[in-house]
């Protein structure tokens, strides 16, 4: 029996279909991540499962119970918000206690949930301030600290560190992570940062315009895109997206790119990575994905024992990022990321040698925007 | 204090002295009915006779106050104003309350319980705030005679309650809206109810709009002549009314100096409670423009 399961739920306000049949459901213990970009409908669909906003059909079951029709504070369900929406009147204990308080559960065990909860969020000190009087870490804090006190079966977090600094934000999420282990709950994470999606999640929902695109572990989701659009969205820098010309034949099929005042590039598909599709499509042209870190500068003490298939190109800009150099050159009708170790010397117009790794390399259908391989 | 850079040519200091003296001036031109208002109300009645206006009083007396408040005739009855202050108070206070109270409360059904056709209800009710008093006199007057609550001062608490929900719903409403619907939504899912959210989470941090409905329910209502003189029995008259037959009553030689004392007794609880919640009347106002 699943912890959540969404069936086949549509959502429309006047005309407009902001879900369209999303079905997914997680098990007891899971991390799910709903991510895209803004409208995509991750939100309508949190709001959807927490009672907030009615579904115009299809069913919501938690623990195996249908809550479709039930009103928020009648499923079991606490919501992490992204403005935390902390009751501003009431102390920090106050807040983390509301929620009992309205279940009616016993004064001692109320400042018993209190007591528990602060310990482990680290805010005990705080606990007689008003929300006004703390910060903005501190108020994420505490608006966890209010979903944890009830314990209910599942926990829903709508961009809960969007409203953080960067730095902040990265130590959250590490705490968010330590919390889930240590407390093995469900949790629903609505986000649009796919770091957060790829750090946190067990599995990934990626949505667009009111559908589950493709739903998967960070792995899948990020190795084995489902289409184009899940492939530009996962990863950063994002993935480069280079129209090649298939020919050959199975077992041999190559890809031809053609740049402006170069040689034209000759990049074989590894005959592992074939599927049937492909021979439909040769002499066609289909659109080549490649990851900034398939790229990898030209070793030149490995010589010929060097993996991968080389080219080389004019960079056009350097971008170090510390940890690694991010360069920009032409391949094809685009200008391509190329991520390469911190040690590369290379100046802006200077010609670098790099090798592809093409084990990893995805094939697109140049109009649907579908996988081919 | 003063974090302005001026320019400091004597041409330039000569001007701002002109400006301060006629603002100067200005504020003495308004303040000039009132230092006649208290200084007559100070006078025996043959220095008002004999003196200038402006003049201060030989022998100042508190007597003309206390024949107003206690017993100077209004109409047949020569009780003074305070029955008629009393009065005033009996119909302002809960009419200000119950006003409020069903102004927040509209204030929140139409922001956090949005209905289908919230915003038309909410465009009726500030219809509401363009009505002139005079054109519902006779229609309200009929209700009333049908609810069985002519002349009294139910019926009267009831026209003003009616006419103010306009003005408080607009003033939650606009409050309210600035308010995030998260609030309301982290409620729900703590399981509180329309009431429970009302009362522990949007009423306590209502304070300035609560201050601002007040203070304009209070002025409007206790400076109200129309519907007071329209719609109250003859012993729950407010004191604008009982002013107005004080200073009308016509009976020997005309008493300047009470009828100013009467006057500033009538005024003088609307002048209070701006000065007591002034500030957080202007706060109330901008609340919600500039975000906390």
């Amino acid at each position: 029996m699943s912890a959540l399961e969404i069936d086949n739920v549509c959502k429309e306000f006047g005309t407009t279909r902001v879900l369209e049949e999303v079905s997914l459901a997680i098990d007891s213990g899971e991390f799910l991540i709903l991510v895209g970009p803004s409208g995509c409908g991750k939100s309508t669909l949190m709001n959807a499962i927490a009672g907030l906003e009615p579904v115009t059909s299809g069913r919501i079951l938690v623990g195996g119970d249908d809550i479709t029709w039930r009103t928020p504070a009648e499923r079991d369900i606490a919501m992490v918000f992204q403005s935390y929406a902390l009751y501003p009147s009431m102390t920090v204990r106050g807040n983390i206690a509301f929620g009992l308080e309205m279940r009616k559960v016993p004064k001692a065990e109320r400042e018993a949930a209190v007591e528990r909860v602060a310990d482990l969020l680290q805010i005990s000190h705080l606990l007689d301030r008003k929300p006004a009087q703390l910060s903005g870490g501190q108020r994420q804090r505490v608006a966890m600290g209010r979903a944890l006190a009830r314990e209910p079966q599942i926990y829903l977090f709508d961009e809960p560190l969007s409203n953080l600094d960067a730095k902040l934000r990265v130590e959250m999420r590490t705490e968010i992570k330590k919390l889930h282990q240590r407390l093995g709950t469900t949790i629903v994470y609505v986000t649009h940062d796919q770091i957060e999606a790829m750090t946190l999640a067990d599995s990934i929902a990626v949505m667009r315009d009111g559908r589950i695109l493709q739903l998967g572990s960070p792995d899948e989701v990020y190795n084995n895109p489902a289409d184009m659009f899940v492939a530009g969205f996962m990863g950063s820098p994002s993935m480069n997206f280079i129209e090649a010309r298939l020919d050959g034949e199975s077992g041999a099929y190559r890809l031809h790119i053609a740049t402006d005042g170069e040689a034209e590039l000759t990049l074989p598909w590894p005959a592992s990575r074939e599927t049937p599709a492909l021979a439909e499509y040769v002499g066609r042209t289909l659109t080549l994905g490649l990851r900034p870190e398939h790229f990898a500068e030209e070793d030149a003490r490995l010589g010929d024992r060097a993996e991968g298939t080389p080219l080389s190109a004019r960079v056009s800009v350097v971008e170090p990022t510390g940890a690694d150099i991010l360069l920009r050159l032409p391949l094809g009708d685009t200008e391509i990321t190329a991520r390469v170790g911190p040690d590369c010397r290379v100046a802006p117009g200077e010609r670098l040698g790099l090798r592809v790794d093409m084990r990893r390399a995805v094939l697109f259908e140049a109009e649907t925007e579908a996988r081919l391989a | 204090m003063d974090n302005v850079i001026r320019a400091r040519t004597p041409a330039a200091r000569a001007w701002r002295l002109a400006l301060h003296l006629v603002l100067i001036l200005a504020a003495l031109w308004y303040l000039l009915p009132l230092a006649v208002m208290v200084l007559t109300s100070i006078k025996p009645l043959d220095e008002i006779g004999a003196g200038s206006l402006l003049a201060l009083p030989d022998n100042p007396t508190l007597a003309p106050w206390l024949k107003a408040w206690g017993s100077a005739c209004t109409g047949m009855r020569c009780d003074g104003v305070s029955g008629y202050f009393w009065n005033s108070f009996a119909i302002v206070i809960p009419a200000v309350a119950i006003a409020t109270l069903i102004g927040a409360l509209n204030g929140y059904a139409l922001t956090k319980w949005r209905f289908k056709g919230a915003e038309l209800v909410f465009a009726m009710m500030l219809f509401g705030c363009f009505i002139p008093f005079q054109v519902i006199l006779l229609p309200m007057a009929q209700t009333l005679g049908w609810l069985g609550l002519s002349s009294s001062r139910v019926g009267l608490i009831f026209v003003h309650v009616v006419f103010g929900i306009a003005f408080t719903t607009l003033f939650f409403r606009n409050f309210y809206v600035s308010i995030p619907d998260e609030l309301v939504s982290a409620a729900k899912l703590d399981g509180a109810g329309f009431f429970r959210i009302f009362w522990r989470i949007l009423l306590p941090v209502s304070k300035p709009i609560i201050v601002v409905s007040v203070i304009w329910q209070f002025t409007q209502i206790w400076n109200d002549f129309l519907f007071g003189v329209a719609f109250s029995g003859h012993d729950t008259q407010p004191v604008t009314v009982a002013l107005n037959n004080l200073v009308n009553t016509s009976t020997g030689v005309k008493e300047y100096n009470v009828d100013m004392a009467a006057a500033m007794i009538a005024a003088l609880p609307t002048l209070v409670v701006y000065v007591l919640a002034g500030k957080y009347f202007v706060r109330g106002l901008t609340a919600g423009s500039v975000k906390g």
